[in-house]
């Protein structure tokens, strides 16, 4: 009998127990569902962990030359960190150093930060970012400017006394007025405001645009680090094929300027995005490594489901069975007719459960702050799990079937 | 005249197991059908009519002896042997009728041809033409229940001739219809057979064994007496 036949039949007895056929393909939707769901929430994750989290805390194409990684989820070791405070600071001639020898199109942007108060006209918003950087720190990290300018690299040539406000202290401060060319107090020293930059928005409910920017040879320079010292050199490849030679490069260039012999470990540190995402694939891979657990016991119940329901269902129709048998039907034909109706059995199952895992999804994502991003292999997945679950669980149940004598079957009410 | 032989049986045995009991339900039967032969088998219950019938019809087989159909020894056949067999040699008719209740009429007469592997359009014609042939054109798209008995038989009838059978077997197809409906049933197998089908047919009521031209008498599982009805007037005589 031809397959499509068989998917016909199958449908039309599927439809004639409507009500059995959807409990017995309960488990099977179920395991689908949290398939669809949980692969969702966790591909959404890394999308937004590897786009915009570290898009906007180290820049696309961006590394950074550290003393120490700014990102440390997970534990650390009181060893661990004890070697991290011996390192030397990264210092302005490190930077210059790396800058003049580099040969891998690169561009530079030195910066240091803290967090301080921000004043204009007795109003303080307390709790800013100040970060004190090259001109090329704007063109890193994609910033845009919303009002004003950014300061350019004559403005840090200059010393210039120049601020760039982020969005949301822009409005803290001014509250809709308009605040190039006045003068903001950060830490107490003066500086003027040229620009505001655009609105970055949140990371999982934390406002991006809490900042301040001002040239690294600003006063403000003495607020974010000693003299000669710098927090990071931002290094931006000029094309992502380029990322690797260019970090390679930088620690080879460090390991020469401060003679490390071949058996000492560097004494300074390369954050790079990856770097910085190492504790979300901790997470995930502990998610995904949960998820076969609890999509196959589903469908391991799901299966036995059916497999009853298909027992059942063999039973009750003994004597078509022997009608067909008696009509030509051989062995295989039976088998196959109760192989293919178990699948469709479960396969319905599976694409209701695809539909409720995106449902479930698109729940997730518009009352929690977890993004949720469908994943077109997850849906592959459940339709094959679903045939699979289906031809596994009604291959008993078929087989009794095609063994049935014709005329006991016949005989049977 | 072997040529002519679709039926051959030689010492034809059939023993059920009933826990540590035998029931020898045939106990050696030889037998030979021709082509458009129009036999009736009769005997009192329990003499082994139904045993045979299963025998002829493929559906089960001997414990000993042998059988030839068509001039292959079904005896020594294999389930997907017999099942084909089934499928393109032989046609059943039921008592019980045996028509899916939640198939259309044109949709059971298909059935043997899905298992032959005809095609849809092909399926759908000879299924038409069968129910043509027993006079049920008008009926092709109701369901069982919504037929009367002698229409349902009909179905099953068409169902049975689709394939064109080597041979139309029916075990007391009259035995679940009121008499006048008998008849009718009775008027088609005798116009099949008028169109050369050879059939053979199982029944209690010596009116129905009338229609045949031979009538073969069972009595505890072996022939008891096997001749030739006077002619009457069912289209073709010996
Ligand atoms: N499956 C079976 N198991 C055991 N004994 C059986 C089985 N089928 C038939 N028999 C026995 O075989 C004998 C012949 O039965 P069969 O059904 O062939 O009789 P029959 O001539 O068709 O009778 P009836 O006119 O009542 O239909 C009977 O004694 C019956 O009890
Ligand atoms: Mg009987």
């Amino acid at each position: 009998m031809p397959l499509l036949e068989a998917v016909r039949l199958a449908l039309s007895s599927i439809r004639a127990q409507k009500l059995k056929s959807f409990f017995s393909l309960v488990g099977v939707l179920i395991g689908v569902t949290f398939l669809i769901a949980v692969v969702s929430i966790v591909q959404g994750m890394n999308v937004y962990m590897t786009d915009k989290f570290a898009g906007a805390l180290i820049g696309v194409n961006t590394f950074q030359l550290r003393q120490t990684p700014n990102f440390t989820m997970g534990n650390t070791t009181e060893a661990q960190w004890r070697e991290w405070q011996r390192r030397p600071r990264i210092t302005i001639e490190d930077a210059a150093y790396v800058e003049s020898h580099m040969k891998t199109p690169v561009i530079f942007a030195r910066s240091g930060y803290d967090r301080r108060g921000v004043a204009w006209q007795g109003k303080l918003a307390k709790d800013i970012t100040l970060n004190t950087v090259d001109a090329e720190f704007f063109q890193i990290k994609h910033w845009n400017i919303a009002e004003g300018r950014a300061f350019t690299p004559q403005e840090v040539n200059a010393n210039a006394e120049v601020a760039v406000l982020g969005w949301e202290l822009a409005q803290r401060l001014f509250n809709g007025r308009d605040p190039l060319g006045q003068t903001i107090s950060i830490g107490g020293l003066p500086h003027r405001v040229i620009g505001v930059v655009e609105k970055q928005g949140n990371l999982f409910g934390i406002s991006m645009d809490k900042f301040v920017v001002t040239p690294i040879t600003s006063p403000a320079r003495r607020l974010t680090n000693r003299p000669h010292v710098i927090d990071d050199l931002q290094i931006q490849a000029t094309n992502p094929a380029l990322m690797r030679a260019a970090i390679e490069e930088v620690g080879e260039l460090m390991r020469v300027r401060r003679g490390l012999k071949p058996s000492q470990p560097d004494n300074f540190q390369i954050q790079t995005a990856e770097g910085a995402l190492s504790a979300w694939d901790k997470i995930s891979r502990i998610l995904f490594l949960a998820l076969p657990g609890l999509v196959g016991i589903s469908l391991v119940v799901g299966g036995i489901v059916i497999m009853n329901i298909m027992l059942m269902s063999v039973v009750e129709r003994t004597r078509e069975i022997g009608i067909r048998k008696a009509l030509g039907a051989k062995r295989s034909d039976i088998m196959a007719q109760f192989v293919v109706e178990s699948a469709t059995l479960s396969l319905t199952g599976a694409a209701m459960g695809i539909v409720a895992g995106i449902l479930l999804a698109f729940v997730i994502r518009a009352v929690t702050p977890l993004p949720a991003a469908v994943a077109p292999w997850s849906i592959g997945l459940g339709v094959g799990l679903g045939i699979l679950v289906g031809m596994v669980a009604g291959v008993y149940p078929a087989r009794q079937a095609s063994r049935m004598d014709p005329i006991i079957a016949l005989g049977h009410e | 005249m072997t040529d002519d032989v679709i039926i051959k049986l030689a010492g034809i045995t059939r023993e059920y197991t009933m826990g540590t009991e035998q029931v020898r339900a045939l106990r050696g039967i030889d037998l030979e059908i021709r082509r458009n032969e129009y036999v009736a088998i009769m005997g009192p219950s329990g003499s082994g009519k139904s045993t045979m019938m299963n025998l002829l019809g493929c559906l089960d087989t001997p414990t000993g002896g042998r059988y030839w159909l068509n001039g292959h020894e079904a005896s020594q056949m294999k389930d997907d042997d017999l099942a084909r067999v089934r499928n393109k040699e032989i046609g059943f008719v039921f008592q019980t009728f045996n028509l899916l209740p939640r198939a259309s009429a044109l949709a059971n007469v298909e059935l043997p041809l899905v298992y032959a592997g005809a095609s849809g359009r092909d399926r759908r014609r000879r299924a038409e033409q069968a129910l043509q042939r027993v006079g049920l054109g008008d009926r092709m798209h109701h369901k069982p229940n919504e037929l009367s008995g002698g229409q349902r038989q009909r179905v099953a009838i068409a169902r049975a001739l689709v394939n064109n059978p080597s041979i139309l077997l029916a075990d007391e197809p009259t035995g679940n219809l009121d008499s006048t409906t008998s008849e009718e049933i009775m008027r088609v197998f005798g116009a099949l057979h008028s169109q050369g089908q050879t059939v053979v047919i199982v029944t209690h009521e010596p009116d129905i064994a009338a229609h045949a031209h031979r009538v073969v008498m069972l009595r505890d599982g072996r022939v008891d007496s096997d001749r030739i009805n006077p002619p009457r007037a069912t289209g073709v005589a010996a």
